[in-house]
């Protein structure tokens, strides 16, 4: 067990070191930082050298990196060209959004799925079953930002129900903001999802312990609930850590849409507005949130379940 | 009585195979969905193939007496544009039956792509496991462990918009699921006997890969292509929506949903027709390539 966390510890920390690498030369290939930040005024040939030599750019690349990695671990991914502010503060500021929309949104996807699996796999074959199925492959094929516009129009600008955009004030103007993103974020997931627990449900269904429950003469409720579901939880489980970077990936859609205030919208103003050191540290931080969370999940995981062997 | 003809017998043996292809085609037609799914999927290729002939309008041209005017069937429709015009005055109709275009070809050129690049890499670490496999499967968890949207932006970022850097964007996301497909199969197919065989009877291992373990993978390969079109399409609509696809001149359905978007108070139809177009083909997608993994794996059938 030890030995399978080091292992995945050092896997992890090697994924990050790719990351980093490939944000850092990609964003460099792109243009001189230089030229961007004296994009405004007439700079004279003295000027970028001087910038160049203030910021340190006039070194070979590859220290260049290591001093990037150096100020990444402490938190110092330089300042904001647009903002003037540290970036790494730009995008924890951004974070806290991010993260209740990416919860919010798995939470519905929970609370459809969960009820309509079941229901699906125990009524199987019935309208239930036919009406689940569909709806969840419309959830997997319907495009998350037009699912939100469409949401919008109907319950922001047909029924005027909900607010259509930004965070909200106050607890249950935040609630009520958070409706909409969270629905249409959480859709998708909600289809792969029931999809999931169907088919888990019916092969737990047919396994011998929930022959025996039910023989012992067990309320169906009770075999559900504890012998069956328990069990058909796992493969959502195993499945939650590779969710966790869809659910950031589609946040990013999802929040220009809502103009939602969190770190998917900040890299796509940033890279619209050549904000280089913010969309660094954006990516770097999502990829250490994601990578973190695959890590804590799948350790959960063989905790949870003591028969997956690693080897 | 006892003799056969060789023509005879060629016909006895060609006939399992005849008889599956019309089982296949009885089953297609027996499942309402896949059905479904073609009808949609033919219709758009054909829009994608015939839009100059199909199109009322040339989709780029704007007619400023003409905005906004809603569907055909709305009071203040007109039957000249039956899915009404946008904030400039573009047929909608004609943008989207132009826009099947880039969402098609997009689909199918990355498909092929990612798929070709995975597949031989995946037969190569599993074949050859060692070091090669390793490299592979950590660039795969790489790949993996980056939000893939998150990942095209970068891209796109530094490379700028464009078909061919969408196209590139796509193919160096989507190669990875095919790659860790086929070396998973890899691994448990060269273990099977005729392999083996194939080896002592002085195989060389490029005959090997290509004729023994190749075609076995390609069921599961086809099943997960299909499924990966729908993917491609959903990313390229919401690429195009974020405006980093092609160039704003070519319609495509993400973009007329981010061009109506301002709009969405006076005029609907604008951003919901493109979306219909975008979800009945991920839909159409999405079903054939359910039925075809019934077809190909019964033992995948989600019952």
């Amino acid at each position: 067990m030890t030995r399978y966390i080091i292992r995945r510890l050092l896997y992890s920390i090697i994924v990050l070191f790719g990351v980093t690498l490939l944000v850092f030369f990609t964003l460099r290939l792109s243009g001189d930082p230089v030229q961007l930040l004296l994009r405004e005024g007439n700079p004279t040939p003295e000027d970028i050298e001087a910038l160049r030599e203030a910021l340190r750019l006039d070194r070979p690349l590859y220290q260049q990196y290591f001093s990037f990695i150096g100020n990444a671990v402490t938190g110092d991914f330089g300042k904001s060209l647009r903002y003037k502010t540290p970036a790494f503060n730009e995008v924890m500021s951004r974070m806290p959004a991010t993260i209740t929309l990416a919860v919010a949104a798995y939470l519905f996807a929970l609370l459809v799925a969960i009820p309509t699996g079941i229901l699906s796999a125990v009524r199987r074959g019935g309208f239930t079953d036919f009406a689940s199925r569909l709806v969840s492959l419309a959830g997997l094929s319907i495009p998350s930002f037009w699912l939100g516009l469409m949401l919008i129009l109907v319950f922001g600008v047909k029924l005027k129900w909900l607010p259509v955009s930004g965070r909200g004030e106050g607890f249950a103007g935040r609630l009520e903001a958070l409706v909409l993103p969270a629905v249409s974020l959480g859709m998708i997931y909600a289809g792969t999802l029931t999809r999931l627990l169907r088919s888990s449900m019916l092969e737990v269904l047919n396994t011998d312990y929930i022959r025996t429950a039910r023989s012992k003469g067990l309320q169906e409720r009770l075999v559900l609930t504890r012998h069956a579901l328990r069990n058909a939880l796992i493969p959502v489980v195993t499945l939650a850590g590779l969710q966790i970077g869809f659910l950031l990936g589609g946040a990013v859609v999802i929040e220009v849409v809502f103009s939602w205030p969190g770190v998917g919208r900040l890299v796509v103003d940033s890279i619209n507005n050549r904000d280089y050191p913010v969309v660094q540290a954006a990516v770097t931080i999502l990829a250490v949130v994601l990578i973190a969370s695959s890590l804590i999940v799948d350790i959960l995981y063989s905790v949870i379940d003591p028969r997956i062997r690693y080897s | 009585m006892a003799s056969t003809t060789p023509e005879q017998a060629l016909q006895i043996g060609a006939q399992p195979k005849r008889q599956f292809r019309y089982r296949l085609a009885g089953r297609f037609l027996r499942e309402p969905s896949a059905v479904f799914a073609g009808v949609v999927l033919a219709v758009l290729v054909l829009a994608a193939v015939a839009a100059p002939l199909l199109a009322p309008y040339n989709p780029n041209a704007t007619d400023l007496r003409a905005r906004n005017i809603p569907p055909a069937w709305q009071r203040a429709g007109s039957s000249a544009h039956w899915l009404g015009t946008d904030p400039v005055g573009r047929d909608i109709l004609s943008r989207i039956i132009y826009g099947a275009r880039v969402s098609l070809s997009v689909g199918l050129i990355v498909t092929a792509l990612a798929a070709m690049i995975g597949v031989l890499v995946g037969l190569l670490a599993g074949y050859y496991e060692g070091w090669i496999d390793e490299v592979v499967m950590r660039l795969a968890d790489l790949f993996l462990a980056f939000p893939f949207i998150l990942l095209a932006i970068t891209i796109i970022a530094v490379l700028g918009s464009g078909l061919t850097n969408l196209i590139l964007v796509l193919v160096i996301t989507g190669w990875v699921q095919y790659a860790r497909l086929v070396r998973g199969l890899v691994y448990s197919i060269k273990r099977n006997q005729y392999v083996e065989a194939a080896l002592v009877a002085g195989a060389v291992d490029r005959r090997v890969i290509l004729r023994h373990i190749l075609p076995n993978t390609l069921a599961p390969v086809v099943v997960l292509a299909t499924l990966q079109v729908a993917f491609v399409l959903l990313t390229e609509s919401a690429l195009n929506f974020l405006g980093l696809g092609v160039n704003p001149t070519i319609p495509t359905w993400g973009s007329m949903v981010n061009e109506g978007r301002l709009y969405i108070y006076n005029a609907w139809w604008v951003i919901t027709f493109p979306g219909v177009a975008i979800m009945l083909a991920v839909l159409s997608i999405n079903m054939l390539g359910d039925w075809l993994r019934d077809v190909f794996d019964p033992t995948l059938r989600v019952v």
